[in-house]
């Protein structure tokens, strides 16, 4: 467990803007009548999108339009990580993944480029404008180590990309995610060695035919 | 030709995301293919030809997932059946069923109309990660496509009514279990409920759910298409099909590929994934099912099987069949000890062996990387490990136990010694039993 506390400092009040209200509204819509209840992560994440944060007064907000307890909207802003419960980077927020996988192919390295440039990790760097924390696995392991900014995945990493990653952050531009050698996707370095057969991909297998096994008797609903 | 399958039996023919993953580009590889014939015919003739498939989850639990389907009731009642496909795919080293998401997200989704049909549900959420944010705008995009085509929704073309929703977790790598899962779901914090009742029978809003893992819904369909037989002709028995593998770690050529069960682990990483860094003879260790597993020494991995029997009987298990490789030059103890964070982090904090014990056992394994434990300490550690599994209310505290009693199973004098050398260099070390006391 982490132990997550909300931000001394907090602003006075909270309202979604027109657009996330109506995104908000989609997410209780997706559930059944009387379940509001089960879009608050997704609605507290629409927080997130809109404040760069979660500040203290949506919880209230967002209790009151999934008509639950604020306790509970506190307890899932604790308990979920993701949820940023101080000011991050205004530029850009760096997770960098520390497990494992990551920490095998040279994430501590990344930490340390990270912890030069950035700051400890911890509140955004001084300017307010980058800030960095260490996350648990992202999901993107064969591609280790790797980085998330903003929401996409920038992969494959070495100390030499992820400083170009900042330094074309810094200099306003949003690089392109995905990895930092050229791989495409999860496919080994230097291309694919499976899935190289042009009869996948001809069409022969849009054909229809019947299907084996079909019952005695059909439609036996 | 590498490996043991062919190209024409892979059923993710866009793992690699080289080609459209759009409705067009899925139908012509041929998904949506012959659909409307599976659900012309009964929801047991689905079950039954899962069954015959052999196919086993793909989460992580190996549990049959034609018998899974069948636990559900055989009529609807006036709870709503759901299906619940669970793509939170947090497991460290496992990224194979984002692959899915971004490359083939109608293949999921064929998958969920079928699965739904054979439980009989008309209500499907797809749960997916917060961090895969990319994946969920991919997978509502095509989402998008399936319902303006009327291949799901209201009125579908297949008869048989199917709403799918993707919603997302924040974070949080227990909502992995399904019992965590569902409990998210309904918008509270992820801490396993204990079972029974089983989703079967109470799953999410005390509804009957199935709930299962991406990859075990997405390849559904293709085995109803090319029949059971096609499918179980794979691997060895009780271990069938075409599994999705992947490695991380110390090979040249870390990647996900999909591969016949049973293949040889040895085979696997010297032809699809560039051999292990330094050659064979580098290895150290492999762990061969994502994190949750104990790991394997090089002499093992040199004979063993990517299934879930071969690996079971060497106290291992397959787990996603995504292998994290450690080379010789790697220290070992340090990447379990970080393994061991990683849990301490993700405890729910809902029973105390595990709040406790990962916790415990993680501050132990730190003083274990730099020799400044005590020999003692080795059995204590053994101890507290062996007092979590099986004493919590989801798996998580048994994942926690497994990593470390691997590495003590198979390398114990290796971190003796290392103790052994500290205290050689300190001809004082009464400091060490200051801090253990902690
Ligand atoms: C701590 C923990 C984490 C888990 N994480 C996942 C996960 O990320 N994805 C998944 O499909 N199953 C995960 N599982 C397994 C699920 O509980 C469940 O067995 C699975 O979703 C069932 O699907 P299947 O039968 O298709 O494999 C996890 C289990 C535990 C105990
Ligand atoms: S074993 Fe750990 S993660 Fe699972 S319910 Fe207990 S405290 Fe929570
Ligand atoms: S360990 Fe870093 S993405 Fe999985």
């Amino acid at each position: 467990m982490s132990v997550r506390r909300l931000a001394k400092d907090q602003p006075p009040s909270f309202a979604f803007s027109a657009e996330a209200t109506e995104q908000a509204q989609g997410w209780v819509a997706k559930f059944p009548q009387g379940r509001a209840q089960s879009a608050v992560i997704p609605v507290l994440w629409l927080v997130q999108k809109q404040e760069g944060w979660v500040p203290e007064p949506a919880l209230r907000v967002v209790a009151e339009l999934l008509a639950m307890p604020v306790i509970r909207v506190l307890e899932i802003v604790t308990f979920y990580t993701m949820f940023q419960l101080s000011p991050v980077g205004t530029v850009a927020h760096v997770q960098l993944c520390g497990t494992t996988p990551c920490m095998l192919r040279g994430a501590n390295a990344l930490k340390t480029v990270l912890d030069q440039r950035i700051g400890h990790r911890g509140p955004a760097s001084p300017d307010g404008r980058f800030s960095w924390e260490e996350v648990e696995c992202m999901g993107a392991c064969a591609n280790a180590p790797m980085v998330a900014i903003n929401d996409y995945y920038y992969e494959d990493l070495t100390v030499e990309s992820l400083n170009g990653l900042l330094d074309e952050l810094a200099g306003g531009k949003t690089p392109p995610p995905g990895s930092s050698i050229g791989r495409t996707g999860c496919a080994p370095q230097g291309g694919p060695l499976s899935l190289t057969d042009p009869a996948l991909y001809d069409g022969s297998r849009a054909k229809t035919s019947k299907l084996p096994n079909a019952p005695e008797k059909v439609g036996a609903l | 030709m590498i490996g043991m399958l062919e190209d024409k039996d892979r059923i993710f023919t866009n793992l690699y995301g080289l080609h459209d993953w759009r409705l067009e580009g899925a139908k012509a590889r041929g998904v949506w293919n012959g659909t409307v014939e599976m659900l012309s015919y009964s929801p047991e003739w689905v079950c039954d030809q899962i069954k015959a498939s052999g196919l086993r989850g793909r989460g992580g639990a190996g549990f049959a997932t034609g018998l899974k389907w069948t636990f559900m009731p055989k009529q609807e009642s006036e709870r709503p059946h759901y299906l619940v496909v669970n793509a939170d795919e947090s497991e460290p080293g496992t990224c194979k069923d984002r692959e899915i998401m971004r490359g083939d997200p109608h293949r999921l989704i064929e998958g969920c109309l079928v699965a739904a049909y054979a439980i009989r549900a008309h209500d499907c959420f797809i749960y997916i990660r917060g961090e895969y944010v990319l994946e969920r705008e991919r997978l509502e995009a095509a989402l998008l496509e399936a319902y303006a085509a009327k291949l799901i929704g209201k009125d579908n073309i297949h008869g048989w009514d199917c709403n799918i929703r993707v919603t997302h977790g924040g974070g949080a790598y227990i909502c992995g279990d399904e019992m965590a899962l569902l409990e998210s779901l309904e918008g509270k914090k992820g801490q396993p409920r204990l079972k029974p009742p089983f989703p079967a029978g109470a799953g999410v809003y005390g509804c009957p759910t199935t709930v299962n893992n991406v990859e075990s819904i997405a390849v559904a369909p293709e085995i109803l298409r090319r029949g059971a037989e096609w499918f179980a002709g794979f691997g060895r028995p009780k271990n069938t099909g075409t599994k999705l593998m992947s490695a991380s770690g110390h090979v040249n050529k870390p990647c996900v590929v999909e591969e016949a069960m049973s293949i040889p682990l040895r085979q696997l990483i010297d032809e699809h994934f560039g051999g292990v860094r330094g050659g064979w003879g580098n290895l150290k260790a492999v762990i061969p099912g994502g994190s949750s597993v104990r790991m394997i020494p090089a002499e093992e991995a040199e004979v063993a099987l990517m299934d879930f029997d071969d690996l079971a009987a060497r106290k291992s298990g397959l787990g996603t069949a995504a292998m994290i490789v450690m080379d010789k030059d790697c220290d070992i103890v340090a990447a379990i000890a970080r393994l061991s964070y990683f849990y301490k982090h993700e405890s729910c904090g809902q029973c105390t062996p595990c709040r406790e014990g990962t916790g415990w056992m993680w501050r132990i394994m730190e003083r274990m990387v730099t020799g400044e434990a005590e020999p003692k300490e080795i059995d204590m550690l053994l101890d507290v490990a062996s007092q979590v599994e099986g004493h919590t209310i989801c798996g998580l505290g048994d994942a926690a136990a497994w990593p470390i009693q691997g590495l003590f199973r198979h390398f114990r004098p290796e971190i003796e010694a290392r103790i052994a050398n500290y205290r050689s260099r300190r001809a004082n070390f009464a400091g060490a039993t200051l801090i253990a006391a902690e």
